[in-house]
């Protein structure tokens, strides 16, 4: 059994769950400060993947990386090329898992009790120690939520990875992508084994957070 | 010590204007719910920026709009006590403590510091606990000695008692004067209770809707609140308008009563006050009355009576009454001294 798709996945899913992770709370962070009217248009820009069809975001992709287009025709004078490449899978479970992310970081901001920033300034401590130190852990739930669905979204991503990456084994195949491809291709056997594969990975992950979650109260 | 603060700021309901220079150790300003006193000690601390005006604590300015002024509040070594206290959730009791010396927490002076305000607060023992596992009174206190390692030039409490019940409330008041007495800072308190002001406070103030009303030394205050808020903030039941028919005579038309004083009545008098417990029957001025009902409370009766010439539609009057001085039969005339009188404008 070729092990490649596994390794990709995992792959994509970890890079872009840590990219994900600093831009949602990056991003949630200068949202929940800003006023209403901006917040709001805001928040639906940066929640639309979410409620998309996963194609309609590859489309989007393709529209702004394709090869033809001018940023894509750009990145490509420097050999970078995220259509029908494995970085290209990254590029779309960014965009995908995103949302979630976002919005669960954002809950966990909104509800946490800025007395805690406020008291850690007049303490004279630094903003960043404030956000690392003290606003972080008191929304560890939340931001954890957030990384579990993100992480799990990335690595089940397959409608804007397939329109942008495609499927070519041992290069940009992914679990999902080589259970649809082995399933349509009549190899029901590999099909089920990259499906147990994929269930054995959640299985994990979940368990890993109850653990960790456990441990922390 | 010194505090000068001279800022506006527009609320949604109303225009925050506080004006005062404080200088004791304790000093109380008392307002409502939603008076503006939080808003006006996050300006202090640089939480909250004023629209205009002036900040100046220890002569260094903190605060000026004019000269483009506004210190960072991790800058301005002002302490801030939280009505939650505002814990750390995921540091324990020491490391809440140590959390402003964290750079420098190993220095045997920052240790010996902490372990001198862990035994002043009596936190021994409870080190190592997390905030949501120790009781109301210690999570205060580490908070307090939280605020005491960072060395503030000057402590802002924010209602500290406010989420107490009350048998702790006064427990705590207590321990926490002494503390601060000790520490020897200057103390600015905001509170909506006029007993913790007056148990608390060398100089008080009274904020209504974001005005500063009144502010002078606590115990003056309480003897001559001025105005008809402050009179009311400080707990007296019976306000009412006046008229002056001469210098020295009063008439309050509402009592159907009038009084000819001894010394001359200030001009801009237009109501007086009565505290509840200042009724008797062996007054300067008694007056014939007549009971309308009552309450028991702790250790005092509440008596409602009107005056025999009362308006109609005006409300009763409260008298409060302690058991030990209640008689069998209620008198029948009843009155206040002279010197109980509080005149209001």
């Amino acid at each position: 059994m070729d092990w490649y798709p596994l390794w990709n996945s995992l792959r994509i899913a970890a890079i872009s769950c840590v990219i994900v992770f600093f831009l949602g709370i990056f991003l949630a962070q200068k949202v929940a400060r800003l006023p209403r009217a901006l917040k709001g248009i805001l928040d639906v820009i940066l929640t639309l993947p979410l409620v998309l069809p996963p194609t309609v975001c590859g489309y989007f992709l393709l529209l702004i990386f394709g090869a033809r287009r001018p940023l894509g025709r750009l990145l490509a004078t420097y050999g970078v090329s995220f259509v029908m490449s494995w970085p290209g899978g990254v590029l779309a479970s960014i965009l995908v898992a995103f949302p979630l992310m976002y919005r669960t970081a954002r809950g966990a901001f909104e509800s946490y009790n800025k007395d805690l920033t406020s008291a850690g300034r007049t303490l004279g401590l630094s903003d960043l120690y404030i956000f690392w130190r003290i606003q972080m852990p008191a929304c560890k739930q939340g931001i954890l939520a957030g990384i579990v669905l993100a992480f799990a979204r990335a690595l089940g991503e397959y409608g804007a990875t397939s329109m942008l990456i495609g499927y070519t084994p041992g290069r940009t195949a992914t679990i999902s992508t080589t259970v649809y491809q082995m399933w349509r291709t009549g190899n029901d056997v590999m099909a089920f084994r990259w499906v147990l594969v994929n269930v054995a990975i959640s299985a994990v992950v979940l368990l890993t957070v109850n653990m960790l979650e456990k441990r922390n109260r | 010590m010194s505090l000068t603060v001279r800022i506006r700021k527009k609320l949604s309901h109303f225009t925050l204007a506080a004006d005062f220079s404080a200088d004791d150790h304790f000093t109380c300003l008392l307002g409502a719910s939603g008076s503006g006193k939080s808003m006006l000690l996050k300006c202090i601390a640089g939480l909250e920026k004023p629209d205009e005006g002036y900040i100046e604590l220890n002569g260094k300015v903190l605060y000026d709009s004019e000269k483009k002024i506004d210190i960072r509040p991790q800058d301005r070594n002002v302490g801030y006590l939280f009505q939650n206290y505002a814990l750390f959730p995921n540091m324990t009791v020491k490391e809440n403590i140590l959390v402003s010396r964290h750079k420098d927490r190993n220095l045997p002076e920052v240790k010996d510091r902490a372990a001198e305000l862990i035994s002043l607060l009596q936190l021994e023992g409870f080190e190592d606990k997390y905030p949501n596992r120790i009781s109301g009174g210690q999570q205060q206190r580490t908070a307090l000695a939280r605020i005491m390692m960072s060395d503030p030039g000057i402590l802002l409490l924010d209602e500290p008692f406010a989420a107490l019940d009350a048998n702790l409330r006064e427990k705590l008041q207590m321990e926490m004067k002494d503390v601060l007495a000790e520490y020897g800072q200057q103390v600015i308190m905001v509170t909506h209770d006029r007993d913790e002001a007056y148990r608390m406070s060398d100089a008080a103030g009274v904020l209504k809707e974001g005005q500063l009303i009144v502010f002078k030394p606590t115990r003056e205050l309480f003897a001559n609140p001025e105005t008809v808020t402050a009179a009311g903030m400080i707990g007296c039941k019976n306000i009412v308008p006046v008229q002056i028919q001469n210098e020295n005579e009063l008439s309050v038309p509402s009592w159907g009563i009038r009084m000819t004083m001894t010394k001359p009545v200030p001009l801009e008098t237009t109501h007086i006050g009565i505290k509840a417990h200042h009724f008797g029957n062996n007054k300067d001025y008694i007056f014939p009355v007549y009971y309308c009902g009552g309450m028991e409370d702790t250790f005092e009766h509440i008596i409602r009576f009107r005056f025999q010439e009362q308006e109609a539609g005006s409300a009763d009057v409260w008298w409060k009454l302690p058991y030990a001085q209640t008689p069998d039969k209620l008198p029948d005339e009843i009155g206040f001294d002279e010197k109980d009188i509080l005149l209001l404008h």
